[in-house]
């Protein structure tokens, strides 16, 4: 769906970008990780064309980005806004009739998603005597209004109360079941890891790591385990260190180097092994330990 | 081009909705007619309702003889100062015009004591009154009879008629190219820093919603400005129009009901006699009538409609720039300058130099350099111009709103974008510098 190639970006001499390739498959939730000021918002503009790349290309669907590319993309940016006077009724019909779909078009749109979402009666209603979530969600409906292939969301659930965001969050996975391309830049690692499929994370401008989350997580699996033993034969090694609890004795192993079967016959000798178990590490700790390792070398 | 249209019809809509608008676009034309009503009313009824001020008179000369009039009677005796002093101080009269002996040659020590300060006009009256009868007396005592200079005194009005190449003759009158140029001038001297200034609140308050980032990512950020010049422009128009209709109508309305008698007159008479007989003769009601259909009116308003467009244009383009620049209106004035500077050069050119000397090099030179020429050239326009100048000026105009757009879409691309920093005029060149 989307396809970048050595993407640079520089504002004057600060680097925005560096190179950065990134490969969009069609139909999946794509979470854009990477910490303030690492260069997101930048590519994300580059994307909706709001501005210019200094080198290296932008696909779509295969064709080079080009202006007639704007309708296929549905933009809800970090600093939302909307026109504080406006109805909401007529807010919606702006955005929709901006991204080229005709009046009647964009009525039959707006109606069906101010139903979907139990927002009718606040049609009439200016956004400056709208709630902040009231508003979010006013917002999010002119984001996706026009139906886009492609939908870039950053942030979507900052401003939304657990309840919003779980609306919000089942009408993304909805718009992925029907085929639609989600870029989620975010710094909640758990709505990543509920969402998406693949991530890409950014850094001081470099793309740092890429990949679907099953195939980071091994990746970047420590290699420990963590083991429960029972009826302890005789005494354990005194560099593992244990915590015991009513007979039951609970630590963590390395592999170092061993393969995990060996590792398992040689707890057997110990004791009865009631657990053992890889650890999984979290995105969040695959992040901080990603932008630590980038900064320290 | 589609996604301008959407632009403009937001901008034009959502203004022309507000109440405000339609509080200003009515109001306006209501209080300016109001207001001269008023006056008009109040100083009709002072004048009746006034008790006639008696003016204690002691000439010492025993020259002269002032008529009493409707507001003010003379009386005249021999009283001492202090007597006449004390009569005002009581007030028993209104004042106390003192006029001690002097040399008919050098008349002076001529004084009015009063417990207010007396009107310009009772003042002016005074002095006429006594400067005719000093100027008669030495030219009795010159050996010529006064009534010999009265039979001698006339009246002369010169008929200025242009003529162009082809011949044809046209009667003009300075007085109405004056008044024609002097609104044409102030209206689009408002009407540029009015809508100016909304064109810049509008940017403002799109940039610090963060709305545009959403417009952007819809159309490009030139379209989005565009969008905004032309729809604002059409609420101009809109309200220019409706206050034209509105002010025509009032203005009828108002001067029927009050009738011809309009207080400057009789004001202007009390002042100055001879430049009210003056007018009288001067503005016969058939020379008048010549002169308005000697104007070239379909010039005037087409080049009215030009200048006030282009004017517009060429500023509001600026002005969006200011807006996109900075985050919140009151950081503005900084870039303000360069803006306001020129508009009141023009301004005050128009009154200095183009009304008063239309052909002179410095008219010229306001009236053909873009920044200027809306202003000034309309006050030329009115007296007639060159073709090739006008022509000039306007090809000059599209230039100058043609650049200065380019030069603002370069700087709103990236100034909407920006928050947090204030920029310098060094950036804004850097951002105009900026190729992407």
């Amino acid at each position: 769906m989307l396809k970048i190639e050595k993407l640079n970006k520089s504002y004057g001499v600060n680097k925005a970008l560096t190179d950065v390739d990134l490969n969009v498959s069609e139909g999946v939730v794509f979470g854009l990780l990477g910490p303030n000021g690492a260069g997101k918002t930048t590519l994300i503009r580059i994307i909706n064309q709001i501005i210019d790349g200094d080198s290296g290309e932008v696909y779509i669907g295969g064709e080079l980005l080009a202006p007639k590319h704007i309708e296929l993309i549905g933009y809800l940016p970090e600093e939302r806004g909307l026109y504080k006077k406006m109805k909401v009724w007529d807010q919606m019909l702006y955005f929709a009739r901006l991204k080229g779909l005709s009046p009647q078009e964009a009525k039959i749109k707006i109606k069906y998603w101010l139903e979907k979402l139990e927002m009718e009666t606040w049609k009439d209603k200016k956004i400056e005597d709208l709630s902040k979530g009231m508003a979010q969600k006013v917002q999010f409906i002119s984001t996706i209004i026009h139906n886009p292939p492609l939908l870039i969301l950053d942030e979507p659930f900052s401003g939304f109360d657990p309840v919003n965001a779980e609306i919000i969050k089942n009408e993304i996975l909805e718009l992925k079941e029907k085929g639609t391309t989600v870029i989620l830049s975010t710094h909640r690692m758990e709505s990543v890891e509920l969402l998406c499929d693949q991530v890409a994370m950014i850094n001081r401008s470099k793309k740092i790591l890429d990949g679907t989350i099953k195939k980071l997580k091994s990746t970047y699996r420590p290699e420990v385990y963590s083991v429960t033993l029972d009826q302890l034969k005789k005494d354990l090694p005194t560099e593992w260190i244990s915590k015991e609890d009513e007979g039951s004795f609970n630590f963590t192993l390395p592999l170092s180097g061993k393969k995990p079967n060996d590792l398992l016959n040689e707890l057997m000798q110990y004791g009865q092994v009631s657990r053992f178990q890889e650890l999984i590490p979290s995105m969040e700790e695959i992040f901080i330990h990603q932008v630590k390792s980038t900064e320290n070398g | 081009m589609d996604k301008i249209w959407l632009v403009i019809q937001r901008e034009y809509v959502s203004r022309v909705k507000k109440k405000s608008f339609l509080l200003v676009t009515l109001l306006t034309p209501l209080i300016f007619p109001a207001i001269m009503g008023v006056f008009v009313w109040i100083a009709l009824e002072e004048e009746d309702n006034q008790a006639l001020r008696i003016i204690e008179v002691v000439d010492d000369n025993k020259l002269f003889f002032l008529e009493s009039s409707e507001q003010y009677a003379f009386s005249f005796s021999d009283l001492s100062s202090e007597k006449a002093k004390k009569l005002v101080q009581d007030g028993d009269r209104y004042g106390f015009l003192h006029i001690p002996e002097f040399d008919i040659e050098d008349p002076s020590g001529i004084s009015f004591y009063g417990e207010e300060n007396p009107s310009m006009s009772l003042i002016s009256y005074l002095e006429n009154n006594l400067r005719k009868k000093i100027e008669e007396q030495r030219l009795f005592e010159s050996g010529i009879d006064p009534k010999i200079i009265n039979d001698v005194r006339t009246k002369v009005a010169i008929k200025s008629i242009t003529l162009d190449d082809e011949g044809t003759e046209t009667v003009s009158d300075a007085t109405v190219n004056y008044a024609i140029g002097f609104v044409a001038g102030i209206l689009i001297y408002m009407f540029i820093f009015i809508y100016g200034n909304q064109i810049m609140q509008g940017v403002i308050e799109e940039k610090s919603s963060r709305i545009v980032e959403i417009l952007v990512s819809s159309l490009k950020p030139f379209q989005l400005m565009l969008g905004k010049i032309i729809g604002i422009a059409g609420v101009g128009l809109t309200q220019l129009l409706i206050w034209i209709v509105l002010i025509g109508t009032l203005t009828t309305i108002v001067t029927g009901f009050l009738g011809m008698q309009m207080p400057q007159q009789q004001a202007m008479e009390l002042a100055n006699p001879e430049l009210a007989q003056g007018l009288a003769q001067n503005t016969d009601m058939g020379d008048i009538l010549l002169v308005l259909s000697g104007i070239n009116y379909i010039q005037i308003v087409l080049s009215f409609v030009f200048y006030f467009l282009g004017g517009y244009l060429l500023y509001g383009a600026l002005f969006a720039a200011i807006g996109s620049a900075v985050d919140a209106p009151s950081d503005a004035q900084q870039f303000m300058l360069p803006v306001t500077i020129p508009l009141i050069v023009a301004y005050m050119g128009l009154f200095v130099f183009v009304l008063n000397d239309p052909n002179s090099t410095t008219s010229f030179w306001l009236s053909v350099v873009p920044l200027t020429s809306p202003i000034a050239m309309m006050g030329r326009v009115s007296y007639g111009v060159p073709i090739w100048e006008l022509m000039l000026s306007m090809g000059l105009l599209i230039v100058g709103f043609l650049f200065t757009t380019w030069v603002a879409g370069k700087i709103y691309r990236i100034g909407i974008l920006m928050h947090g920093t204030k920029p310098s005029y060094k950036t804004l060149w850097k951002w105009i510098k900026t190729n992407n």
